[in-house]
C-alpha cells in the first residue's frame, strides 16, 4: 500500500507540469464536448484525437493523458443532451434520459446537470482509486497467464462483447470475425508467410489499426451526415430553461447511497472485458430501481437516483476498463479498445511489465486522471451553460473539421498516402455497416487482438507438441473458459427481456457502443 | 557444413583491422540525410538520430544530418524507395541491421536484392545471448543442447522476433554448431518482443530464451534470469564481462545483430569512400565508445569492402539456414 502511494505520488510529479495539466485541461473541453453532441461518443471522440496528439509531437504520457481525458470528459459530457434533449449524447448516457429528461421538463434541468456531475465525479473518483489497488494485484497474477490462458482470455472477451449491450449477437459475431479476418493480413510471425498481402510492401506489416479506428469512427460519421445532410440535434436546446444550478443538500444526501452503490457496479462491470460502460450504466440503474423504487412509482418521472445512478455507474465503469487494458492489456471497452491501439503505437506494451518497466507512463497516467477529474467537477457545474451552447453548433461546420483533423491527422503520423487510402475505405466499410447496424467496437477489437490470439493459440500448442488439450490444463484457463461460455449464452436467453428495457431510449447510431 | 566457411570469415572479419579505402576528398553531402525505415523510437531510428548527432559533435559533418522515418514492411518500404527513386541521392544513407540482411536473404523485400544498394559501414553490434530462469536446473549451454538433442519436444525456446527471424536464426546456429544436424527439430516459439518472451520464460510457459544482450541485460540485473551463453568471439568488457561464451564451451557459434548503414546503389565513388571515412572516423573516436558502451553495443568495426562481404556472407548464411529450415525453397 505504501509502494502505491509512493509510486502515486511519483505520478503526480509526472502529470503536474504545465504542458500536462494543459493538455488534460484540453482533453477534459474537449472530451465534454464530444460527449455531449449526439453521434459523438467517447470511442470516436478518443479516434478522432488521435491524429492530433501524433501531430502534436507527444510523447507516451502526454499523449495519454490528453486522451483519456477526453474519455472522461466523454463520460461527463454524454449526459447533458440526455438531460436536456433527451437524445443520449453516447451510448452509455442512455439511461441518463429516463429520469434525466422528466427533471428538465419539471424545470430541474440544472440540477439535474449539476447532480449528474456530481455523481459522474463520485464514479470516476473512486473508480481510478479501484484501478490503483486493483491494477497491480492483476499483474502478480499475470504470471499465471502462459499462452493458452491468454488465448482464453481473448476467446473471453469477443465471446462476452456482443452481452448484453448488443442488439444482435449475431452481427456482433459476424463483426468480430470480420475484424479478425482483417486481422490476418500481413506477415505472419509464426511462419514468416506474407498473407493477403497480394505482393503490396505496403500491407507487409498489416493494416495499421490507427488508419482503420479513424476511418471506422470518425470518417463514417462524415459520411452518415453527407447521406442524411441535416441534423437533428440543431438549435433544439434553446427550448428548454436551465434554471438552478445547485442541488439542495436534501437531494445530495437522499443521493448518495445511490452513487456509491452505482460505483461498485459500474466498477466490476468495466473491469469485465468486453462489457463497457453501457452495461455499467444499464445495471446500476436497474439495481437502483429494484432497491429503492421496487414498485416504480418515482423512476422515469424525473427521480433524482435515476440520475444519480446511471452517471456513477458509467463513469466508474469507464476507470474499471482501464484495469484489464493496463494489467493484461486486454481491453474491457471499446474506448479502451482504441486507447490500446495508441499505446501500441506510442511503443509501449500494455500488461504485465508495463508497472515495471514504464512506471511514469502508468502512474502519471493515473494521476492525471484524478486531476483530470477535478477539471471535468469544475467545468461541467459552473459551465455547464457553455456546452449546451455547443450543442447548437451545426453539424455542416463540425463535420467538416473532423474530417480535416482525420486526413491531416493520418497523414501526420505515417507520411504515407497509401494510408489515406486505407482510411478511405475503412470509412466506406464503417458507413455501410452502420447501415446494417453491425456494431464498430468488435471490429477494431477483432484488429486489435486477432494476432495476438492467433499467436497464443498456435505457441499453446507448439510448447504442448501439437496436444489441442493443452488449451484446457490449468484452472485459470478452465475458469477463463466457463466464464466466456457463460458470458456469450446468458445473453442470448436472458438477452431479451434486458434488451427490450435497456434500448427503449436508444441512439439512433447504438451501432457505436462503448 | 556452411557454417564454417562463413563462421571462420565472420570470425575474421570481427577480429580483423579496419580495411579502408583510399582516403576520400572532394566530396561534402550538401542536404545530408538519414532514411530510418521505422517509425520514431525504433532500433533503426536511434542508428540515424544518434550517429547523426556524434558526426556533428564531431566536426565530421557541418550541416545537421536530417532523419527521415520511412516505416513499413520490416524496412521494405524504405528499400524500395531508395531503389527505385533515390538510387543516385549523394547526400542519403540509410539504417540497417541484421533485420534487413534476413529479410533480404528471405526474400521478405519483393523484387529486392542486397546488391541493389552500397553497404557502408557498420556502428557496432548487440551479441546474442541464450538464457534460462534463474531457478532453473540447466546449468550451461551444452546441458541445454544435450536435452535438444535427445528430446527436442521437452525444450521450447523463446524469442522476440518471429520464426525465421534473428533471434530464430541465432539458437539454430548454436544448435548446429554443438551437431544437431536436423535443426527444424529445434521448437522456437514466437514472441511480440524480448519483454514477453522473458515474461514467458518466468511463467514458466517455455525453458529457454534466445535474443539481445540488450534485451536480457534488465532481467539478468534483477535476479531473474541467467544468461547460459553470449554468442561472442570472446568474451565482452564491463558490467559483461561474467556471461560465459558459447565457444569457451564448445560450442563454436557467433550471433551478432549488428547495425549500421546503406547508401543508395548509384552512389558516387568519392561520395561513397567520404561516407565510409566519416563513419570510420567516427568510430574510431572515444565518444562513440561511450554512446556504444551506454546503449549495449558491443565492437563490430567494418567498413567499406569488409562490410560489403560481411553483409553478403551473413545473407548467404541465412539463406542456408532458412532453406534447412523451409522457411525459404
Amino acid at each position: 500500500m505504501m509502494d502505491t502511494l509512493i509510486s502515486l505520488a511519483d505520478g503526480f510529479a509526472v502529470a503536474l507540469t504545465w504542458q500536462n495539466l494543459l493538455l488534460a485541461l484540453l482533453g477534459c473541453f474537449l472530451g465534454t464536448i464530444m460527449g455531449a453532441l449526439p453521434g459523438l461518443g467517447p470511442s470516436n471522440g478518443v479516434a478522432i484525437l488521435i491524429p492530433l496528439a501524433f501531430t502534436l509531437g507527444l510523447g507516451a504520457t502526454p499523449s495519454l493523458i490528453l486522451l483519456t481525458s477526453v474519455y472522461y470528459g466523454a463520460m461527463y459530457g454524454g449526459r447533458i443532451s440526455s438531460i436536456l434533449l433527451n437524445i443520449p449524447g453516447d451510448e452509455p448516457a442512455m439511461m441518463t434520459c429516463l429520469d434525466g429528461h422528466p427533471m428538465a421538463k419539471n424545470g430541474m434541468a440544472g440540477q439535474a446537470l449539476s447532480l449528474s456531475g456530481i455523481a459522474s465525479f463520485v464514479g470516476a473518483f473512486f473508480a481510478t482509486w479501484g484501478l490503483i489497488l486493483l491494477a497491480p494485484q492483476l499483474v502478480k497474477i499475470a504470471l499465471l497467464f502462459g499462452p493458452a490462458e491468454y488465448f482464453a482470455l481473448f476467446a473471453l472477451a469477443f465471446m462476452t462483447l456482443g452481452g448484453v449491450s448488443s442488439t444482435n449477437q449475431a452481427k456482433s459475431a459476424f463483426a468480430a470475425a470480420l475484424g479478425l479476418g482483417l486481422a490476418m493480413i500481413g506477415v505472419d510471425t509464426q511462419t514468416g508467410v506474407p498473407r493477403f498481402t497480394f505482393g503490396e510492401v505496403h500491407l507487409y506489416d498489416g493494416l495499421d489499426f490507427l488508419v482503420a479506428i479513424v476511418g471506422l469512427f470518425a470518417l463514417s460519421e462524415v459520411f452518415i451526415f453527407l447521406e442524411h445532410r441535416h441534423g437533428d440535434a440543431e438549435g433544439s436546446a434553446e427550448k428548454i430553461r436551465v434554471g438552478r444550478l445547485t442541488p439542495p443538500l436534501s437531494m445530495l444526501k437522499q443521493t448518495t447511497p445511490t452513487m456509491l452503490r452505482s460505483t461498485v457496479l459500474g466498477f466490476i462491470a468495466g473491469v469485465l472485458p468486453g462489457a463497457g460502460a453501457s452495461l455499467g450504466s444499464f445495471i446500476s440503474y436497474s439495481f437502483e430501481k429494484r432497491m429503492v423504487d421496487s414498485d416504480g412509482k418515482t423512476f422515469g418521472k424525473g427521480d433524482p437516483r435515476g440520475v444519480a445512478a446511471p452517471e456513477a455507474g458509467n463513469n466508474a465503469a469507464a476507470g474499471g476498463a482501464l484495469v484489464p487494458m493496463l494489467a493484461l492489456g486486454v481491453p474491457g471497452s471499446g474506448t479502451t479498445a482504441v486507447l490500446l491501439a495508441v499505446l501500441l503505437s506510442l511503443n509501449i506494451t500494455p500488461g504485465p511489465l508495463l508497472f515495471s518497466q514504464n512506471p511514469d507512463v502508468v502512474w502519471g497516467l493515473i494521476a492525471a486522471l484524478f486531476i483530470a477529474n477535478f477539471m471535468l467537477l469544475a467545468m461541467n457545474i459552473p459551465m455547464v451553460g457553455l456546452f449546451t451552447r455547443v450543442l447548437m453548433v451545426p453539424p455542416r461546420i463540425l463535420m467538416p473539421i473532423v474530417a480535416m483533423v482525420s486526413f491531416v491527422g493520418i497523414y501526420g503520423i505515417s507520411g504515407s498516402s497509401f494510408d489515406l487510402l486505407v482510411m478511405i475505405g475503412f470509412g466506406l466499410m464503417g458507413w455501410v455497416l452502420r447501415k446494417l447496424d453491425v456494431p464498430l467496437v468488435p471490429i477494431i477489437l477483432g484488429t486489435l487482438l486477432g494476432n495476438s490470439m492467433e499467436n497464443n493459440l498456435r505457441r499453446a500448442i507448439t510448447i504442448d507438441n501439437g496436444n489441442w488439450a493443452t488449451l484446457i490444463d490449468s484452472p485459470l484457463s478452465i475458469a477463463l473458459w466457463l466464464v466466456a461460455i457463460i458470458g456469450f449464452i446468458l445473453p442470448l436467453v436472458v438477452g431479451r427481456k434486458v434488451q427490450s428495457k435497456m434500448h427503449h431510449p436508444r441512439d439512433e447510431e447504438g451501432s457505436l457502443a462503448d | 557444413m556452411i557454417f564454417k566457411a562463413t563462421r571462420l570469415t565472420l570470425a575474421a572479419a570481427l577480429l580483423g583491422a579496419t580495411t579502408l579505402g583510399a582516403f576520400a576528398e572532394g566530396f561534402t553531402p550538401e542536404n545530408p540525410e538519414c532514411i530510418a525505415p521505422a517509425n520514431p523510437g525504433g532500433g533503426w531510428d536511434f542508428t540515424c538520430r544518434q550517429v547523426g548527432k556524434s558526426l556533428q559533435d564531431q566536426g565530421l559533418l557541418d550541416k545537421t544530418m536530417q532523419v527521415v522515418n520511412l516505416a513499413g514492411g520490416g524496412g521494405g518500404v524504405a528499400f524500395a524507395e531508395v531503389v527505385n527513386k533515390r538510387g543516385d541521392d549523394n547526400d542519403l544513407i540509410v539504417a540497417a541491421s541484421s533485420a534487413t540482411a534476413t529479410r533480404l536473404a528471405q526474400g521478405a523485400y519483393p523484387g529486392n536484392t542486397m546488391d541493389q544498394v552500397r553497404w557502408l559501414a557498420s556502428i557496432g553490434a548487440d551479441y546474442g545471448v541464450i538464457a534460462v530462469a534463474a531457478d532453473s536446473e540447466i546449468k550451461d549451454l551444452p546441458a541445454l543442447l544435450d536435452m535438444i538433442k535427445s528430446d527436442p519436444t521437452t525444450v521450447s525456446v523463446a524469442g522476440g522476433s518471429a520464426v525465421g527471424g534473428w533471434d530464430h536464426l541465432k539458437v539454430l546456429i548454436a544448435a548446429n554448431a554443438y551437431g544437431i544436424d536436423d535443426v527444424r527439430t529445434v521448437k522456437y516459439i514466437a514472441f511480440d518482443g524480448g519483454g514477453e518472451a522473458v515474461t514467458q520464460l518466468l511463467a514458466g510457459s517455455v525453458q529457454a530464451f534466445t535474443g539481445d544482450i540488450s534485451e536480457a541485460k534488465g532481467f539478468v540485473d534483477s535476479g531473474d534470469i541467467r544468461v547460459l551463453a553470449v554468442l561472442s568471439p570472446e568474451r565482452l568488457g564491463g558490467e559483461f564481462a561474467d556471461f560465459p561464451t558459447a565457444k569457451e564451451q564448445g560450442v563454436d557459434a557467433i550471433g551478432a545483430n549488428w547495425r549500421g548503414f546503406y547508401a543508395p546503389g548509384d552512389m558516387s565513388d568519392a561520395a561513397y569512400d567520404a561516407w565510409v571515412q566519416k563513419i570510420a572516423d567516427l568510430y574510431a573516436t572515444p565518444e562513440w565508445k561511450e554512446v556504444m558502451a551506454n546503449n549495449g553495443l558491443a565492437p563490430l568495426d567494418l567498413q567499406g569492402e569488409a562490410f560489403q562481404s560481411f553483409v553478403s556472407d551473413s545473407v548467404a548464411q541465412i539463406q542456408q539456414i532458412s532453406k534447412d529450415i523451409g522457411i525459404i525453397k
